[in-house]
């Protein structure tokens, strides 16, 4: 019988819901680092008691917790419960928690500033980690996407943090700027078939991919319309919310933007509006089930001036075409005097047949479907604001 | 022996139940301090000062002797009392909302 894990950050604390493949039956353990903002939990699919967690706070900044005992216990990287956290020399063995932007000669372009609000230049400022994407193969190995929006990599369990500097150094970098929620890298896609492909997304810059593990950067936002920008079809400056793709059919990503749901079927290169049906197309989260690559869920948020759920109906909208055609899927979600958000990472898909799927909302209530969305049911109604989910299937 | 009093979130993180007593050779200064502080705590560096520049973070607040600290230069010497051990250094948690 199979387990799942769901792996849950709120505004508050973190917190880890377990069952068996049924999922009907939930245990909740939580809060860790209660009072923290947890940003985002997630497991590396090479290792899944390998868990990675960005615990941030506006008074104490941010640090990384690891659990290699599938949560339950953690620790700082390379500061573990009972060793010499030093050298013999009295230095550091590792820097979990310190994230430097890379100005060195070595990247050949040590960017400083990138746009402000008032239109002025504004130097580049770690804030926090707002996701962490472990790498597929290795346990070891985890990106890091930062506020002030940039992407980092440990390839030492987390212990310490370099910057892939290519991708604020590519050009566009000064004409960034932060969206209402600060300029966020949220999104990191790892290819499975080709390792040196990664895609990011930035708020309020735009989609960006790498074909070379990270050197080298360029903006795929062609296609792209934002009306709140000067010029709609601009290269970069796309508020996306969230990127999603299926390992399947890796070229195909979908978005969801600010407004509009689109769809990519070249890497990105070009994007089309898949929004069709849908009552509102804002929104914040977009996933792929896990056993058809044609199948999305979104959750439609009011507007952009109301983060709230439209006509005080949860509601999650599945595609079986890849978008355009909707359904809304509304048995045990709330269809009245709902009013919450769902985050942009609060929204994961397991490996079970039949795919579960699991998203959190602000009003602290974290839901799950067993069937693919046809029925959910709530696993906990009243922890803190989900800021992020994330699931594990586990043997 | 320094006495350092941190608050409740540093001490859970640092798993500290009660005060911190540090030595610290003179002349006994904030910076000093803090650097004996997260020599003994690794796990607390970047969550008092920045990792890079050094700095306070901007929410938290330095008290001593009933004196706000926080403005100090970081190379100035502590009171007498805190050097002695009579009085605690104390690291807040600035007030706020939420």
């Amino acid at each position: 019988m199979s387990k799942v894990r769901v792996l849950v950050g709120t505004r508050k604390g973190g917190f880890i819901l377990s069952s068996d493949g049924k999922r009907e039956k939930w245990d909740v353990s939580g809060p860790l680092f209660g009072g923290w903002e947890i940003y985002h939990v997630k497991g590396s699919p090479a290792d899944p008691d390998r868990i990675y967690m960005s615990q941030t706070s506006g008074w104490f900044g941010q640090i990384i917790q690891r659990s290699d005992d599938g949560g339950k216990t953690w620790h700082q990287p390379g500061t573990p419960p009972g060793e010499a956290t030093t050298t013999p020399d009295g230095m550091p063995k590792a820097e979990s928690n310190k994230f430097v932007y890379d100005t060195s000669p070595e990247s050949g372009k040590p960017l400083t500033t990138h746009q402000w609000y008032d239109g002025t230049q504004h130097p580049w400022e770690f804030k926090r980690v707002w996701h962490l994407e472990p790498s597929l193969t290795d346990p070891d190995t985890v990106y890091a996407g930062v506020e002030d929006a940039a992407l980092f990599r440990s390839t030492d369990g987390g212990r310490n943090w370099h910057e892939l500097a290519g991708l604020r150094g590519h050009g566009t970098g000064p004409q960034w700027q932060p969206g209402a929620g600060g300029m966020c890298l949220h999104t990191i896609l790892l290819d499975p078939g080709n390792p040196g492909r990664i895609y990011v997304a930035i708020s309020a810059a735009g989609a960006f991919r790498t074909d070379d593990a990270g050197q080298s950067w360029r903006p795929i936002n062609r296609g792209l319309k934002s009306q709140y920008i000067p010029d709609p079809d601009a290269e970069i400056g796309h508020c996306v919310h969230r990127i999603a793709m299926h390992g399947s059919k890796p070229n195909v990503l979908f978005m969801q933007k600010h407004w509009d749901v689109m769809r990519s079927d070249n890497a990105g290169d070009s994007w089309h509006e898949v929004s069709g049906n849908l009552p509102t197309d804002f929104g914040f989260v977009i996933d792929v089930h896990a056993h058809e690559p044609e199948t999305i869920y979104v959750v439609p948020i009011k507007s952009d001036g109301e983060h709230y759920t439209h006509e005080g109906k949860l509601r999650v909208f599945r595609s079986r075409t890849g978008g355009n055609e909707w359904e809304p899927l509304t048995k045990g979600l709330p269809q009245q005097n709902c009013y919450v958000n769902v985050l942009r990472d609060a929204m994961a898909v397991d490996s079970l047949d039949p795919c579960g799927v699991y998203f959190g909302t602000t009003g602290g209530q974290v839901y799950a479907s067993a069937d693919s969305g046809d029925s959910w049911a709530p696993i906990v109604r009243d922890l803190p604001a989900v800021l992020s989910v994330e699931v594990q299937a586990l043997p | 022996m320094i006495r350092v009093v941190l608050p409740p979130h540093l001490r859970a993180l640092a798993n500290i139940s009660g005060d911190v007593e540090l030595h610290v050779d003179p002349p006994v200064t904030q910076c000093s301090v803090l650097d004996a502080l997260e020599a003994r705590y690794p796990m607390l560096r970047g969550t008092i000062r920045d990792a890079v520049t050094k700095q306070r973070r901007p929410f938290l607040r330095f008290f001593a002797c009933e004196q706000d600290l926080s403005h100090e230069p970081p190379d100035a010497t502590l009171p007498a009392a805190v050097a002695s051990g009579a009085e605690p250094y104390f690291i807040i948690g600035a007030i706020a909302g939420g």
